[in-house]
C-alpha cells in the first residue's frame, strides 16, 4: 500500500506545476536553492570555530544548547504560517478500497519527511561532522543529532495539533518574547536553564529517547485525532471565512475608475498573497534606515537612489509586475464585460500612483538624515510616477501565467517567470546608473533635476503612452486569456 | 442581430469550428446543441472576442466583434465560473456589474428582487464570498449577473447544468420571457435536449464544428433531435 502512496508522491512532485516552469526560472530557483542550502551547510560547518572564538571557555555544544529553546519557539512560530496538513489531498482515496488507518499514516508520515524537517540536518549535520573531527565522542554526537531530529519532528506534529489556532499562536509568540526579555533584562536566566536541559541530551545519549518518544507521542495524538475525522464534513472541510462587506464610497471621487479601484482594494484585502504584499510594502519604508544609518556612503550616494526607488516604488514593483495576472481567475469576464481596456489599465495606474504618493509621504521623516535625503526620495517618487509606471505596465503585458489568489503568499512563486527578474533592471538599475554618472561628472543638483524632468516628461505624455499601452494589451489579450485559463502553469 | 460570415477556427491543422453563414435575428431565443467538442463554447468565445477567428468574422448589431469593442455595452454573458470574481460577495458582484453597465444600486436591487425565488434564499445576505458558494449557487449568481443592465444580447453557455429542478424550470420561464416580451436575443447552449426544445424557438445542431441541422422548434423537434443524436451519432461511433 505504502509503495503506491510513495509512487504517487513522487509523481505529484515531478509533475507539479513548479517543475513545469520555464527553464530560465528553473535555473534561477535551482541556484537559489543551492545557494541557501550551501550557506546553511557552510555556516553549520563554521559554527564550531565561530563559537570557539566567541566563547573561548565554553563547550560550543553547550552554547548551541543554550539557544535551542529560542530556535524551537521561533520554528513553532514560523511554521504556523508556513505549514498546514494537506488533508485535502487524501479526498480521492476515501472511496477507494484503502484502509483509513493507512490513509492517516500516509498523510502524517508524508508531513514527517517534508523538506522543512530536513533543513536542520543541512545545518547541524556539518556541525556534527566538525565535532567528530574535533574528537568528540561519536555516540554522544550522534545521539545529540538524533535528539535534534526528534525535536524537529515533535515541532512538526505539535504544529498540526495546534492546527492554526490563533490562541496557541499568540501563546507561542508571547512565550518567545517573554523568555527573550527575561534573558535580555536579566530577570531570569532562561538561557542557562534551557541550555542545561538540552546539553543533557548531549551528555547522556540515553536522554535521546525523550525527544524521540515525544515525536512518537505527538504523532500518535495526531493519528488518533485524524483517524476518526476523515470525513468530508469534519477535518476535510475547508474553513470559510465570514464575508465582510464595505462599500468604499470614498473612492467615488476618482470618477470613472472608482469601481475598479474598489475592486482592486477588495482584491488586495481579501486575498492572502496580495494582503501580505501590502504589509511588505509598508514595512519597506524602514529599508532606508539600514543605509542611512551607515556613515560610509556620504549624503548623495547612488545607493540612496536605489533605496528611494525601492521605498516609494515597492508596491509598484510587487503589485505592478503581476498586472493583469491578479485578475487572471476572471480575466475572460473582464474582457467580455462592458469595460474599455483603457479604463481598466488607468485604474491600475491610479492605484499604483496613490501608493507612490503615500510611500513618499511616509518617507518624509528621512529628512532627519539631511534635506538631501528628502530631495532624493522626492526625485525617485517623481521618476517612479512618470517612467516606472509605464515600464511596469509594459512588462505586465508579457504576463500569461495564472495566479491562484487563494494560495498563501509564503514562498509562492505562482505567476512568476523570467520576466519578473528582468524587470528589475529598467526599474532600478537605469535610474541609479543615470544618477551616478551625472552626479559624478556634473553635480548632485543636475542629477536630481534630470530624474525629476524624466519623471515629469513621462507624466506629461501619459495620454499617448496609455494609448499605446492599451493597444498593446489589446493585441496580447487572446494570449492572456488562453494562458490564464491554464490552471497548472 | 448577430451575423456570422465564413467563420473558421483552427488549432494547428484541426478545424474546430467552420460556419459559413449563420444569422440570429433580434429577439430570437437561439439554442445551440452538440456533443462535447462540437464547437459550442468555441463559437460563444468567438462571439465574445475571447479568442481570435482564423478566418471570417462575427458582427453583433453591425459591430464586428474582433475589431471594435462597441458590442460590449449591449451584450452580456455567463460562460463559466471564470466569469465570477471569487473574492466578492454576490451583492458586491452584482453592484460591480451594475456600475459597469450604468446602473445604480437601486436599479440593481430592483432587478434582484425579481429573482428572489430563483435564489432560494441561498445567495443574497449570506455573508459568503462567491468562491465559497456551491457550484450551483455560483452558477445562479453568474446567470443573474448577466441579466443586469438591460442587455440586448444574452449569451449563456450550459445554463441548465448544475442547477436544481426548481431553478431549471424558473430559468426556462425567465429566458422565454426575455426573448418574447423584452425582445432580447438569447443564445443558449445545452447538452439537455429537452430543455433547449422547451426554451428555444430555433435550434442549431453543431457536429465537429459544422452546422448540421437548423431547426425551427415544433412539437416534433425533440423526437428529431433524439433520432439525430441517438441514431446517426451512434452509427457514426460504430464506424469509427
Amino acid at each position: 500500500m505504502f509503495q503506491h502512496f510513495i509512487r504517487l508522491q513522487w509523481k505529484s512532485f515531478f509533475r507539479s506545476s513548479s517543475m513545469g516552469k520555464g527553464l530560465g526560472l528553473k535555473i534561477i530557483m535551482g541556484f537559489l536553492a543551492i545557494y541557501m542550502l550551501g550557506s546553511l551547510a557552510l555556516s553549520g560547518g563554521f559554527l564550531f570555530v565561530i563559537l570557539q572564538k566567541a566563547f573561548p571557555n565554553l563547550d560550543p555544544v553547550l552554547v548551541v544548547s543554550k539557544y535551542l529553546l529560542y530556535w524551537i519557539l521561533a520554528e513553532l512560530f514560523l511554521r504556523y504560517f508556513m505549514q498546514k496538513l494537506p488533508v485535502l489531498d487524501i479526498k480521492p482515496f476515501l472511496t477507494l478500497p484503502v484502509k483509513k488507518s493507512s490513509i492517516t499514516h500516509y498523510i502524517l508520515g508524508r508531513s514527517g519527511v517534508s523538506f522543512y524537517n530536513f533543513l536542520i540536518l543541512f545545518f547541524f549535520g556539518p556541525f556534527a561532522i566538525v565535532l567528530l573531527a574535533q574528537g568528540y565522542p561519536t555516540v554522544k554526537v550522534l545521539g545529540w543529532l538524533l535528539s535534534l531530529l526528534g525535536i524537529v519532528l515533535s515541532i512538526n506534529y505539535i504544529n498540526f495539533i495546534i492546527n492554526k489556532s490563533d490562541k496557541a499562536f499568540m501563546v507561542v509568540g508571547t512565550v518567545l518574547l517573554l523568555t527573550y526579555a527575561m534573558d535580555y533584562f536579566g530577570w531570569f536566566p532562561v538561557k542557562e536553564y534551557a541550555g542545561k536541559v538540552f546539553y543533557a541530551l548531549y551528555q547522556n545519549p540515553i536522554f535521546t529517547l525523550v525527544p524521540i518518544a515525544l515525536a512518537g507521542a505527538t504523532y500518535w495524538i495526531n493519528y488518533n485525532y485524524l483517524r476518526n475525522r476523515i470525513f468530508l464534513d469534519a477535518s476535510l472541510k475547508q474553513k470559510t471565512k465570514l464575508a465582510e462587506t464595505t462599500d468604499l464610497a470614498w473612492t467615488k471621487r476618482f470618477g470613472d475608475i472608482a469601481p475598479f479601484l474598489q475592486l482592486d482594494m477588495k482584491l488586495i484585502w481579501r486575498n492572502k498573497r496580495t494582503k501580505m504584499q501590502l504589509f511588505i510594502s509598508l514595512a519597506m519604508i524602514f529599508y532606508g534606515l539600514i543605509f542611512y544609518t551607515m556613515e560610509d556612503f556620504g549624503p548623495t550616494s547612488a545607493l540612496f537612489v536605489l533605496v528611494g526607488i525601492l521605498m516609494t516604488g515597492i508596491f509598484l514593483s510587487n503589485f505592478g509586475q503581476f498586472i493583469p495576472a491578479w485578475d487572471s481567475e476572471y480575466y475572460s469576464m473582464m474582457m467580455a464585460q462592458n469595460i474599455p481596456l483603457r479604463r481598466y489599465l488607468e485604474s491600475k495606474v491610479g492605484l499604483i500612483s496613490v501608493s507612490i504618493v503615500v510611500m513618499f509621504l511616509l518617507s518624509i521623516p528621512y529628512v532627519y538624515f539631511g534635506w538631501k535625503a528628502l530631495v532624493i526620495n522626492f526625485a525617485c517618487a517623481v521618476y517612479n510616477l512618470g517612467i516606472n509606471i509605464p515600464v511596469i505596465l509594459y512588462f505586465g503585458s508579457f504576463n500569461k501565467k495564472r495566479i491562484d489568489l487563494t494560495k498563501s503568499a509564503v514562498g509562492n512563486i505562482q505567476g512568476t517567470s523570467a520576466i519578473q527578474f528582468m524587470v528589475m533592471i529598467p526599474l532600478m538599475v537605469v535610474p541609479c546608473t543615470l544618477y551616478f554618472v551625472i552626479k559624478t561628472f556634473v553635480s548632485f543638483e543636475v542629477a536630481i533635476g534630470i530624474l525629476c524632468v524624466l519623471g515629469a516628461t513621462g507624466y506629461a505624455f501619459r495620454k499617448t503612452i496609455m494609448d499605446w499601452m492599451t493597444e498593446r494589451y489589446r493585441k496580447k489579450k487572446y494570449g492572456m486569456i488562453a494562458g490564464f485559463k491554464e490552471k497548472n502553469s | 442581430m448577430i451575423i456570422t460570415q465564413n467563420l473558421t477556427k483552427k488549432y494547428g491543422s484541426q478545424i474546430v469550428l467552420n460556419i459559413e453563414h449563420l444569422e440570429v435575428p433580434k429577439g430570437q431565443s437561439f439554442g445551440l446543441v452538440g456533443n462535447n467538442g462540437a464547437g459550442k463554447t468555441t463559437f460563444f468565445s468567438l462571439l465574445l472576442d475571447l479568442i481570435q477567428p482564423t478566418t471570417g468574422h462575427i458582427t453583433n448589431n453591425d459591430v464586428q466583434v474582433n475589431i471594435s469593442e462597441a458590442w460590449k455595452p449591449f451584450t452580456s454573458s455567463f460562460i463559466d465560473e471564470t466569469f465570477l470574481i471569487g473574492y466578492l460577495t454576490p451583492e458586491e458582484y452584482f453592484y460591480f456589474i451594475g456600475t459597469l453597465r450604468g446602473q445604480n444600486k437601486a436599479d440593481v436591487d430592483a432587478l434582484l428582487s425579481n429573482f428572489e425565488d430563483f435564489f432560494h434564499g441561498e445567495i443574497l445576505g449570506q455573508k459568503k464570498y462567491l468562491r465559497d458558494l456551491s457550484k450551483g449557487n455560483q452558477k445562479k449568481a453568474g446567470i443573474v449577473g448577466s441579466f443586469i443592465g438591460n442587455p440586448e444580447v444574452v449569451i449563456l453557455d450550459e445554463p441548465f447544468a448544475n442547477l436544481d429542478p426548481t431553478t431549471q424550470i424558473r430559468l426556462k420561464s425567465i429566458i422565454k420571457d426575455l426573448a418574447d416580451k423584452q425582445g432580447v436575443t438569447v443564445l443558449v447552449s445545452s447538452h439537455d435536449l429537452i430543455h433547449v426544445t422547451e426554451v428555444c424557438e430555433r435550434i442549431v445542431v453543431l457536429n465537429k464544428g459544422e452546422v448540421v441541422r437548423d431547426i425551427r422548434t415544433s412539437a416534433e423537434t425533440l423526437k428529431e433531435l433524439e433520432n439525430f443524436f441517438g441514431g446517426r451519432m451512434a452509427k457514426e461511433g460504430e464506424v469509427v
